[in-house]
């Protein structure tokens, strides 16, 4: 019984994706005041190592820590392969157009910009927090963004900035090592902010999303992915893609810190970011794709704008 | 840079890359400009100049007195083989224009050098005989020059007006090696893709043609090189807008097909009808495709460069371990390329693009190399991809015969030493395709017209055995409910035209199977015949690299659009999987058919007989193999 409390539960909380009929999940119009909420939560994640650092010292008591230095750590070691595309951060890259394509349909959409233009994103600021070695933050310098990535592993900087300069595309983006408490402090505001794949590696996501709501201007879109906490994922992301497949080094996440979708959902409303969409992420064996889908039960993304203040 | 000297006025080199010089009363008689590939040289009026862009001594220049001359460079020189003395210089990335410029005035008044430009696009003279020798100078030209000391340059004022930067200076997004069918088809689909349209493209071909608008003349005789676009290629090429092109030029449309043995066991008929479709295929000259190719690219605001000269050697520069550059490299891979400390290192942007050495000295950059230069490409052997494959010991013969009517059929049949073919190519004519041994082949090339029409006939027709007939057991088969549509079960077998006459000279090829392990490695990907060598007894080949052109059109296409790096290795492996799913079933299958028919041994002839029959009388069977030929059908596959 109290499963079926917390499907009904689930159900009614929990916007679908893409292809639900609801109305609630319809992406509201611009002028709904749902739009502005969902950002600013993106920002606080990404930079959780650098937090060892800020910990220590006595700060304000508005900064609160969410790095955890033994996630730093485990991203330190491995920072040198960020760009080989079969090494340890395979999946990722193997995700990455999936998770860019819901990116450029969602912002397009709510920016009004014309999604069959090769540079969508012209004249958008957008900052990528947790950015690592710029695998997100490159495509959307590619597509014209004015890109800012932040990263509190000083390596991953060091190697996003060398690859950047590779391409004359990329070599506008401006990365630095800071974490997203250290941006809002400088009072800076971005139209779109994006933090894939960090927030479960941050100590407080409540803290963290609050960070990020604060980066987005009103009306500014949130962009946050993540890994749900179901059965389904335990098996997936844990025992399948470290134990089995070694995608992953053992120890990358841990199940307890993983969001369902309602809790971000929570998380957002509570920064002033309202979720518009959620999509889920299906990885199909058979050819090694990842496709976008309603299964929102092992990874997905959300889509959110923050609330006109 | 330059060296400079406190002799030398200043400069500024202008955003395009020229270099600018204050004009100046010593050099107001003369300046060099850029426009278009060509040097022009400009004089103020009444002074009159000869010039020459060989090496020669400038007596044997014509002599013009007008005031202005423009000059193609001839020839182009790479500055790193020419050495002077005392002369400081970069020899990485220069090349020179060979110049002689000389005063009609005063006789002895000239200057020789090299006009030249680096890799930062900004020129200047050299004159290595002012250094060497000042004796050749007179008084008024060693003043007009204004060299003193050993620096090696003196500037000419170049004007950046039409300053349209040549080859090298800009780096290409893509560069297709090879300008045929296929490669001119990438191009072409290149240009017509919404998010490719903006790429910068370079065709490196030797072909002179290509340069021109047009080099087919209409009344011609039809060439004796051909192809069977198949339905699917010609939807792609109506795409792309060049099969408008190919329908005011000579094509041949043919809706019926007939595959028979020499044995007479056995025939089969195929019509487009039976599936629904009003022509099998259209069998179009290669030099028609090609002229439509380049009509549909120069129609179109696309920026492409078409550069006549062949390809001679390539470097990476080899960066991390991501970049996947296969250690099987060529000896002309060039690693030093990224420990460049002198006072000329590579640009970083430049340093992740391929550098391509041509024949004429040139050498450009570019993101993307794309092989399209045929079956013993030169791009498959630098990137270091190996092939698989073997030799038939067959050659095919081609030419273009004439008959008394119009024939609007494709013909082959299967001989013991190897089928041949007839196929329409339209106005009385057509071509046809001989495949025996190069042996056999080399005696039907040499011997005379008459004696070649006569062979032809005879293994078209009656000759190594009769005419197959159809027996009761085939009507019965054919009667079975199998459904309705397929009209041509109920047609009997024909002969085919009689050949009255040989039109065009016979050419004969080496037949053989090739296949490259691997289409693509960073930054190389191989498209046509590069990567795959088929048999011609399907008329596949050509259609298999428009193919291929098209989904790397549509990979290239999906990777910008999701702002990846289209150079990019992963995105590559996508176009290879997707081909080589495509392509390898065709090749197993004619490989297959080849072997097949060229065992003449009595069991296997009469289980080929009996395929035969099958393929005639089994309408599902046939529906399927028609939609297979014709492109319109894939292997069941879970994408």
């Amino acid at each position: 019984m109290a499963w079926w409390i917390h499907r009904g539960l689930r159900r009614a909380l929990v916007p679908r994706g893409l292809n639900s009929s609801s109305p609630l999940l319809r992406p509201p119009a611009a002028s709904s005041p749902y739009f502005s909420s969902l950002q600013s939560r993106s920002q606080e994640n990404a930079a959780p190592e650098s937090g060892i650092g800020g910990s220590t010292s006595s700060k304000t008591a508005s900064f609160r820590s969410s790095l955890n230095p033994t996630e730093v750590a485990k991203f330190a070691a491995i920072a040198e392969t960020w760009w080989d595309s079969q090494g340890p951060f395979k999946p990722l890259h193997l995700m990455n157009p999936t998770r860019v394509s819901f990116i450029r349909s969602t912002l397009c959409r709510h920016f009004r910009k014309d999604p069959f233009s090769v540079r969508p994103f012209e004249g958008l600021k957008i900052i990528d927090v947790g950015c690592g070695g710029g695998i997100l933050s490159e495509p959307l310098a590619r597509m014209g963004a004015t890109v800012t990535g932040i990263d509190a592993v000083e390596k991953n900087i060091k190697i996003a900035d060398i690859h950047a300069a590779l391409d004359p595309l990329t070599s506008s983006i401006e990365y630095h090592c800071t974490t997203a408490e250290e941006v809002v402090k400088e009072n800076k505001k971005f139209d779109a902010v994006i933090s894939l794949e960090v927030i479960e590696h941050v100590a407080d996501p409540a803290d963290f999303c609050k960070s990020l709501a604060a980066l987005t201007v009103p009306k500014g879109a949130t962009i946050i992915s993540t890994i749900n906490r179901s059965m389904r994922s335990y098996a997936t992301a844990i025992i399948a893609a470290e134990y089995l497949l070694n995608w992953l080094p053992k120890g990358t996440h841990h199940w307890s810190r993983f969001l369902t979708p309602e809790e971000l959902v929570l998380i957002l409303e509570r920064a002033g970011v309202s979720v518009q969409e959620m999509a889920g992420f299906v990885y199909n064996p058979l050819t090694g794709d990842w496709t976008l889908s309603d299964d929102t039960s092992v990874n997905f993304i959300a889509f959110g704008t923050k609330r006109n203040e | 840079m330059f060296s400079s000297g406190p002799w030398l006025p200043d400069y500024i080199v202008d955003r395009l890359g020229g270099v600018l010089l204050p004009p100046s009363a010593v050099y107001s008689w003369l300046f060099l400009k850029i426009a278009a590939n060509k040097l022009l040289v400009h004089v103020t009026p009444g002074h009159n100049i000869g010039l020459h862009t060989a090496t020669s001594t400038p007596t044997s220049a014509s002599r013009c007195t007008t005031s202005s001359i423009e000059v193609s460079p001839t020839k182009m020189w790479n500055l790193s083989r020419i050495s002077f003395n005392n002369v400081q210089k970069s020899t990485r990335h220069s090349y020179a224009i060979p110049l002689t410029i000389f005063s009609l005035q005063n006789d002895s008044c000239f200057m020789r050098g090299f006009y030249t430009l680096n890799s930062q696009e900004s020129g200047g003279l050299i004159l290595p005989e002012l250094l060497r020798n000042k004796s050749l100078l007179s008084p008024d030209c060693a003043t007009a020059a204004k060299v003193m000391g050993h620096d090696s340059r003196v500037h000419f004022k170049v004007c950046e007006k039409n300053y349209s930067v040549t080859a090298n200076s800009e780096p290409f997004d893509v560069a297709i090696i090879g300008g045929g069918m296929v490669g001119l088809a990438l191009a072409s689909a290149l240009s017509s893709t919404p998010f490719t349209k903006h790429l910068n493209v370079a065709i490196v071909d030797p072909n002179p043609a290509l340069g021109g608008s047009s080099y087919y003349i209409k009344n011609e005789i039809p060439g004796s090189r051909v192809s069977t676009v198949t339905p699917a290629t010609i939807s792609f090429l109506r795409d792309i807008g060049a099969w408008e092109h190919v329908k005011h030029q000579r094509h041949a449309f043919f809706d019926q097909m007939q595959v028979w043995d020499y044995t007479g066991l056995g025939y089969t008929r195929y019509c487009s009808r039976d599936v629904g479709k009003e022509y099998l295929g259209c069998v179009v000259e290669n030099k028609v495709l090609c002229n439509s190719l380049l009509l549909s690219l120069q129609e179109k605001d696309f920026k492409k460069t078409i550069i006549p000269a062949k390809l001679t050697s390539m470097t990476v520069s080899s960066r991390s371990s991501s970049s996947g550059v296969s250690s099987g490299q060529s000896n002309t891979l060039d690693k030093s390329r990224t420990n460049n400390s002198e006072e000329t290192a590579e640009p970083m942007h430049l340093q992740s693009l391929v550098r391509l050495e041509l024949s004429d000295g040139q050498h450009i950059y570019s993101k993307l190399v794309v092989g399209a230069d045929g079956a013993k490409s030169r791009v498959r052997e630098m990137a270091g991809i190996k092939t698989t494959g073997w030799d038939y010991s067959q050659s095919g013969l081609i030419c273009t015969v004439e008959h008394t009517g119009e024939n609007h059929c494709a013909w082959q049949r299967f001989l013991p030493s190897g089928p041949i073919a007839l196929l329409p190519i339209g106005d009385n004519f057509s071509n046809i395709v001989w495949t025996m041994s190069s042996n056999e082949a080399n005696r039907h090339k040499l011997m005379s017209e008459d004696d070649f029409v006569k062979a032809v006939n005879y293994a078209l027709d009656c000759g190594y055995g009769p005419h197959p007939q159809s027996n009761f057991l085939d009507n019965y088969i054919g009667r079975l409910p199998w459904g309705s549509g397929t009209t041509s079960i109920k047609e009997s077998f024909q002969a085919p035209p009689k050949v009255i006459d040989v039109v065009s000279e016979r050419m004969a090829f080496p037949l053989s199977l090739m296949h490259a392990l691997e289409y693509s490695s960073s930054q190389f990907v191989l498209i046509g015949d590069a990567a795959h060598a088929v048999h011609p007894l399907a008329g596949q080949g050509v259609n298999l690299g428009f193919g291929d052109a098209s989904t790397l059109t549509k990979v290239i296409s999906e990777g910008i659009s999701m702002g990846t790096d289209f150079a990019d290795l992963a995105l590559l492996k996508r176009y290879e999987k997707e081909r080589k799913a495509a392509n390898i079933p065709w090749m197993a299958i004619l490989d297959g058919f080849q072997k097949a028919y060229s065992i003449d041994f009595g069991p296997i002839n009469l289980l080929r007989a009996a395929a035969l029959h099958g393929a005639q009388y089994i309408a599902p069977l046939k529906r399927n193999i028609v939609s297979y030929a014709m492109g319109e059908w894939n292997w069941p596959r879970f994408t």
